[in-house]
């Protein structure tokens, strides 16, 4: 029981890190209706990007938290400025390759200027050992980066439930079509929108850094995963998103823990089984299907 | 074979369709002692992937160190001083390497290849050696097929192999009291093959592997693995991982709480693995090593040339690579050509002590090159004073007992 309770907390921390990432996936493919793929390597550039902070600029980890997805979000704002508004007319197909060639560009010039092994970067000292919770021994990092991750989870989620902003770029993710017809300005709220995703997914990033090898190809799988899971959670759903990382995180740490063989397997297996049963995912709408 | 001005007069093209044919006892022959008048050494390795740092474009570097070294200890009586390096990049694709290999030797008319940093690659060019007659030395490639099965006349292994790695580690840590094991392994060719042998060189030495974990390759998340790891209270945990795996394995290990009492084995782990995870999270981990910058003067003096021409302490590979190029440019001397079964010859039983090997022979028989190896630790980053001194060796393993008996060997030649 000891071992089950284990498992559970382990796979919602490695869930919160789908959550987040899927969350700013989700919310960009809702408001501009684009699939980006270059999410894995913005997950990337946040874990580089605090290494890179702390080795030329000094900056701790706490300060990479805030500082690197703020980065980021400016990143994002000139890359849609740039290249993939243009490209927003066109079938959602045109942006897919943009991104794309977006991530071989970007990995390349990681690979070029920092090579392509690892970079070192030790857990903060705050975080580090083990905290007790109910007679298990946690480690004190992996309770944080759950914790945070929920908590920004639920931040989002109050702020496009409570806020007039939240309504309508929700409105704007999961009604497109009819938010405009109802006269909303969907494309002013374009550009911040899918500048916020990316820093989300610099935020997992971040998060990442202490705890998981620091390289210019680990967003490379992270992406595989991460698709599987807005594609569970339905796609463009905000909610759906969230969830989907943290089932898909939980379904990863059972199969370990009980099937090793088939762990990486199962996800796509569930993947496959709510599409089979609910093409639209498993809180999808179904209107950009 | 051609005389040297009609070979010139018909261009490489007919070089090269002759080579592609398959040509017969390799390069030279004729009037020439060394074939077109100039020794051509093949660097094949990953220069942009995981293993560029592990071995790269700096284990050409070691090579060109070889070869100007060799110049000048050789000023008058040189064979040749006609002497190119060329390199090439497999992307650690194993049939990019079958390709770059055959170009080489083909086209480039390359006397030796050196290197090839993954396993199946390593087979792969060790199989072109063999139809090409050429002689082809492996240096950071991990298999010990290569002196075993699929062993051949011109095929020889430098600096390590998976027998030895395991050997090593598993032999000395269980001596020193280590006696109950978790193995946790990456689920596949190379992680089951690792986990096999540390299984039987504890066994052997007196100690119990209690639980083998597979994990999915490449892997993320590893809380789950290593609390199993954990159960049963094992003296030691090992890891079999490699790069990014092994950066993501001890990192969440010690953030677990793993550097309490247990012992951590790593499996296959090098200089340059060390310097991209950071001390911090291996503090305390124990592998073997096959060679270390700062392990004696002569090393160290050799790792201080090397620093300076390339701005990085070397690598056991690349050290490797030196040694392996260097030895080579002396048996091309001893035997007065770069004839491959001429070379080859003067290879086979040589003893040797270099910058890299210790106690070194060429075993004649399956072409290991064994010396002595070591079981290395990683520093606690307190005790670190100087840039990139990560290790402290704990023993040396002599070269009798570090690799695999002749005995147990499957090659036939």
């Amino acid at each position: 029981m000891g071992s089950f309770i284990q498992y559970t907390l382990q796979g919602l921390a490695s869930g919160g890190f789908y959550a987040l990432a899927a969350l700013g996936l989700a919310v960009i493919f809702g408001v501009l209706g684009v699939v980006n793929f270059s999410h894995g390597s913005m997950y990337m550039l946040g874990a580089v990007g605090t290494v890179v902070a702390l080795d030329e600029f000094g900056l701790s980890f706490w300060a990479s938290l805030i500082v690197v997805p703020l980065v980021l979000f400016v990143f994002g704002v000139l890359l849609e400025r740039g290249l993939v508004r243009w490209l927003l007319k066109l079938d959602p197909l045109y942006n897919f390759l943009l991104t794309f060639g977006v991530t071989l560009v970007i990995v390349d010039l990681v690979k070029r200027r920092y090579g392509s092994s690892g970079m070192p970067y030790d857990t903060p000292a705050g975080l580090r050992g083990q905290i007790a919770l109910g007679g298990l021994e946690l480690p004190t990092y992996q309770v944080f980066a759950a914790l945070l991750s929920v908590l920004v989870c639920v931040a989002v989620w109050v702020i496009l439930v409570k806020t007039r902003v939240g309504m309508i770029v929700r409105a704007a993710t999961e009604e497109p079509d009819r938010s405009r017809a109802l006269g909303v300005n969907v494309a002013m709220w374009v550009t911040p929108v899918f500048g916020f995703g990316i820093a989300l997914a610099g935020l997992a990033g971040v998060l990442a850094a202490p705890t998981r090898s620091v390289t210019a190809d680990m967003g490379t799988n992270f992406i595989i995963i991460l698709f599987a899971v807005v594609v569970i959670g339905g796609l463009g759903s905000i909610f759906g998103a969230v969830a989907a990382g943290f089932i898909v995180g939980l379904v990863e740490a059972f199969g370990q823990a009980y099937a090793p063989a088939y762990a990486q397997v199962l996800i796509f297996v569930l993947m496959a089984g709510v599409l089979l049963v609910k093409p639209t995912g498993l809180f999808g709408s179904g209107e950009h299907s | 074979m051609f005389k040297s001005s009609l070979k010139i007069v018909l261009g490489t093209t007919v070089a090269v369709s002759l080579a592609a044919c398959g040509g017969a006892g390799g390069p030279g022959g004729g009037s020439e002692k060394i074939s077109d008048g100039k020794l051509v050494l093949g660097v094949l390795n990953d220069q942009s992937g995981p293993y560029k740092d592990l071995s790269g474009p700096n284990s050409v570097e070691a090579v060109k160190m070889a070869v100007e070294d060799w110049k000048a200890a050789h000023k008058d009586d040189a064979v040749t001083t006609d002497i190119e390096v060329i390199t090439a990049d497999f992307s650690t694709k194993p049939d990019v390497a079958n390709t770059k290999a055959q170009e080489m030797y083909d086209r480039e008319n390359a006397d030796i290849i050196l290197d090839v940093p993954n396993s199946a690659a390593a087979l792969a060019v060790a199989t072109q050696a063999k139809n090409k007659k050429r002689v082809y030395i492996n240096v950071g490639g991990g298999t010990s097929a290569l002196t075993g099965a699929s062993c051949n006349k011109y095929t020889f292994h430098w600096a390590y192999d998976t027998y030895m790695l395991a050997n090593g580690a598993a032999k000395s840590v269980t001596d020193s009291g280590g006696k109950t094991w978790s193995i946790v392994y990456p689920d596949y060719e190379f992680g089951q093959a690792s986990d096999k042998l540390y299984t039987g060189a504890v066994e052997a030495a007196g100690g119990k592997v209690i639980a083998h974990i597979p994990t999915p390759f490449p892997n993320e998340n590893f809380a789950t693995f290593i609390t199993k790891a954990q159960q049963g209270n094992p003296d030691v945990i090992a890891s079999m991982h490699g790069g990014g795996d092994l950066a993501n394995f001890f990192k969440q290990y010690q953030q677990s709480g793993g550097d309490k009492s247990t012992k951590v084995v790593g499996g296959v782990v090098f200089l340059s693995d060390i310097k991209s995870i950071g001390a911090e999270p291996l503090k305390g981990m124990q592998f073997t090593d096959s060679w270390y910058w700062n392990m004696d003067k002569e090393a160290r003096a050799w790792a201080d040339r090397f620093q300076e021409k390339v701005g990085t302490r070397p690598t056991a590979i690349n050290a490797g690579n030196y040694s392996a190029a260097y030895q080579y440019l002396e048996a091309v001397q001893e035997a007065g050509t770069d004839k491959s079964d001429d070379v080859v010859a003067k290879l086979e039983g040589k003893k040797i002590n270099d910058i890299f090997l210790r106690n070194g022979e060429i075993r004649a028989q399956d072409h290991r090159v064994i010396h002595d190896v070591y079981l290395a630790e990683v520093k606690d980053p307190k005790d670190i004073k100087e840039d990139e001194d990560f290790e402290k060796i704990v023993t040396t393993i002599p070269a009798a007992n570090a690799f695999r008996p002749l005995d147990q060997s499957e090659c036939s030649m």
